[in-house]
C-alpha cells in the first residue's frame, strides 16, 4: 500500500496527502498536550489544559483586551517591518547591482546584523523613551540588516548571460537595471519579505516584554507575573496564527504575481 | 571592404592557480558581408573568448576588432549574440522576448508585431507566441533566441555553440532551421562550434583553431551548393571536407588533452 516513491528525494507527493500530513502534525501536538494535562501528569499551573486555554481566550476576547493588544502588536510589527522594507529593499537592490555599494555597505551591515537587537533595548529606551517609536525601532533593528543582505543576494542571482544578451540587444545600463535585473530579482525579494516578516514577530515580543504597557508580548509577560499560564498559551497561539496568515498571504501574492516561474523556482 | 576585421587580437588573463594564461595568441582574419563563418576548435581553445571579444563583452589584451572599419569598444545591437545557455527572459512570452530589442529601439507597437510575426513564422513557433519559456523545450528556446537576435536586425550575428546543449537529432534540425533563416536574411554570421559536421554543413568558410593558446590553424573553403539539404552530409565532397577537418582538429585535441 505504501508507495515507495513517497521517500524518494525531492519527489512530488499527492497534494491531499501533503495537507493531511501537516494537519496530522498539529493534531498530534494537541493530542500530546491533552495527554500530559488531562491525565494530571503535568500540573495546570505549569501547563494548562486545552479547554482552560480556550476559555481564557474567549474571556479575553469578550473583555476586548485581546483585540486591542493584537491590534497594537500588528501595528508595531507592520510599522517596524515596512520601515525596514522601505529602506532595505532599495538599498539591497542597489548593493546587489553595483559592486561599489556592496563594497561600501556590506561589511558594516554584516557586522551590525550579528548584534543582538534585544541588547539594544536599554539604549533605545534611553534614546527614544518607552513609547511606540522605541518598539518600532527594535523591530526595525531586528529585521532591517538581514533583509537588506537577503535582498542583495536575490538581486545578485540575476544570471550574467541574461545581462550580457540584453547588451547585445541594445540595452543601456538603465535598461538592464529596470528591464532585466529588477524583474528577475522580484520573486526573490518578495520571498525575502515573507521570511523577514516572520522574524519581525519574534522581535515584537522582545520589544513588548521590556517596558511596554500593552500588546501581546506585554499580555504574555503580565500573565506570567500573575501565574495565568493559560493566557500565555493564548498569546503564543494568537501570534502563531497571525504569522501563519501573513505567510499564506505572501505565498499567495508570490504565486499570483510570478506565473512565469518554473517548477524548480525559475 | 571587409564587414568585420579581427586584427591581431590576443587575450591573456591571470588565474590563481596557473598564473598568467594565454587564451588567444595573435588572431587575425576578415569576414565579408553576408558570409557564414564557423570557428571550429577543441574545447578550451579560446573560440568563445574570441566571440565575446567581437561582441564587446570582453576586451582584447591587444589588437582590435573593427566592424565596417570602426573599432569595437563595447557591446551593441549591431552585433547580436546567441549563447549556448538558455538566455530567454523567463517572465516574457515568446513574442515579448522576440520584441525585446525592438522595444528598446522604440519601434511602434504595430511595427514590432509585424517583425515578430515574421520571425515567429520563420522559426515555426507562431502557435507558441504567448507561451512562457518554462513551457518550451531546449530546441524551441534556442529557436526563439535566434529569432530574437535576428528580429533586432544586427549587422553581424554571433553564435556561441547555440546548439551545444541539444541532442543530436534536434541539433540537426536546428542547423536546417538556421540555414533557412540565414538564406532569407543573408546576415553575416560567425558561429562557434566544436562539432566538425556542424561547422562544415553551415559555413562558407571554416576557420580551424589550434589548442590553447588559440590561433587560426587552417581555413577550409566549403564550396558546397546552397540551399543545403540534410542529405548533403553523406555526399562524397562533404565527407572529404569532413575528413580533412577531422584530421586537423584531432591534432589539436590531442595537444589539448596532453596539456590537461
Amino acid at each position: 500500500m505504501l508507495n515507495p516513491k513517497l521517500f524518494a528525494p525531492k519527489e512530488d507527493i499527492p497534494r491531499g496527502l501533503y495537507t493531511a500530513l501537516g494537519l496530522a502534525c498539529f493534531l498530534t501536538i494537541l493530542l500530546i498536550w491533552s495527554l500530559l494535562t488531562y491525565t494530571g501528569l503535568v500540573a495546570p499551573m505549569f501547563l494548562p489544559r486545552p479547554d482552560q486555554a480556550l476559555k481564557a481566550g474567549l474571556s479575553l476576547l469578550q473583555g476586548g483586551s485581546l483585540t486591542t493588544d493584537t491590534a497594537l502588536s500588528v501595528f508595531r510589527v507592520s510599522a517596524g517591518f515596512f520601515l525596514a522594507a522601505a529602506l532595505g529593499v532599495p538599498l539591497g537592490i542597489l548593493m546587489g547591482t553595483l559592486k561599489v555599494f556592496e563594497g561600501l555597505f556590506e561589511p558594516v551591515i554584516g557586522f551590525i546584523r550579528y548584534l543582538p537587537a534585544s541588547a539594544f533595548i536599554p539604549l533605545f529606551i534611553l534614546w527614544l523613551g518607552l513609547g511606540e517609536i522605541e518598539k518600532i525601532a527594535v523591530i526595525f533593528f531586528g529585521t532591517f540588516f538581514q533583509l537588506t543582505l537577503m535582498v542583495m543576494d536575490a538581486t545578485k542571482n540575476t544570471p550574467m548571460e541574461l545581462i550580457e544578451v540584453s547588451y547585445t540587444l541594445g540595452a543601456s545600463r538603465r535598461d538592464v537595471f529596470f528591464k532585466v535585473i529588477l524583474p528577475y530579482a522580484l520573486p526573490g525579494i518578495v520571498d525575502t519579505l515573507r521570511i523577514t516578516f516572520g522574524w519581525a514577530w519574534t522581535y515584537l515580543v522582545v520589544a513588548e516584554i521590556v517596558g511596554a504597557t500593552s500588546g501581546l508580548g506585554f499580555m504574555i509577560m503580565q500573565s506570567s507575573r500573575f501565574l495565568r499560564p493559560e493566557r500565555i498559551i493564548v498569546g503564543i497561539l494568537v501570534i502563531g496564527l497571525l504569522g501563519m496568515i501573513t505567510d499564506a498571504l505572501f505565498k499567495l501574492i508570490y504565486r499570483l504575481s510570478f506565473p512565469w516561474l518554473g517548477k524548480e523556482g525559475r | 571592404m571587409a564587414k568585420l576585421e579581427i586584427d591581431g587580437v590576443t587575450k591573456s588573463f591571470n588565474t590563481a592557480r596557473a598564473g598568467r594564461v594565454e587564451a588567444l595568441s595573435t588572431v587575425s582574419f576578415t569576414v565579408g558581408e553576408g558570409e557564414f563563418i564557423t570557428l571550429l576548435g577543441p574545447s578550451g581553445c579560446g573560440k568563445s573568448t574570441l566571440l565575446r571579444i567581437i561582441a564587446g563583452l570582453e576586451e582584447p589584451s591587444s589588437g582590435e576588432v573593427r566592424l565596417d572599419g570602426r573599432p569595437i569598444t563595447g557591446p551593441g545591437p549591431e552585433r547580436g549574440m546567441v549563447f549556448q545557455s538558455y538566455t530567454l527572459f523567463p517572465w516574457l512570452t515568446v513574442r515579448q522576448n522576440i520584441e525585446f530589442g525592438l522595444e528598446l529601439k522604440g519601434l511602434p507597437r504595430s511595427e514590432r508585431r509585424a517583425v515578430a510575426d515574421r520571425y515567429l513564422n520563420l522559426i515555426g513557433l507562431s502557435a507558441f507566441e504567448n507561451a512562457l519559456p518554462k513551457n518550451l523545450s531546449g530546441g524551441m528556446k534556442q529557436r526563439v533566441a535566434i529569432a530574437r537576435a535576428l528580429a533586432n536586425d544586427p549587422e553581424v550575428l554571433l553564435m556561441d555553440e547555440p546548439f551545444g546543449a541539444l541532442d543530436a537529432q534536434t541539433r540537426a534540425v536546428m542547423q536546417e532551421v538556421l540555414l533557412g533563416a540565414w538564406e532569407e536574411s543573408r546576415k553575416t554570421i560567425l558561429f562557434v562550434t566544436h562539432d566538425v559536421e556542424e561547422a562544415i554543413f553551415l559555413a562558407d568558410r571554416v576557420l580551424v583553431m589550434t589548442a590553447r593558446p588559440g590561433k587560426i590553424k587552417a581555413v577550409i573553403e566549403v564550396r558546397l551548393p546552397r540551399p543545403r539539404p540534410f542529405s548533403l552530409k553523406t555526399a562524397p565532397e562533404f565527407l572529404r571536407l569532413k575528413e580533412e577537418a577531422l584530421a586537423l582538429i584531432r591534432e589539436e585535441t590531442l595537444k589539448a588533452v596532453q596539456m590537461g
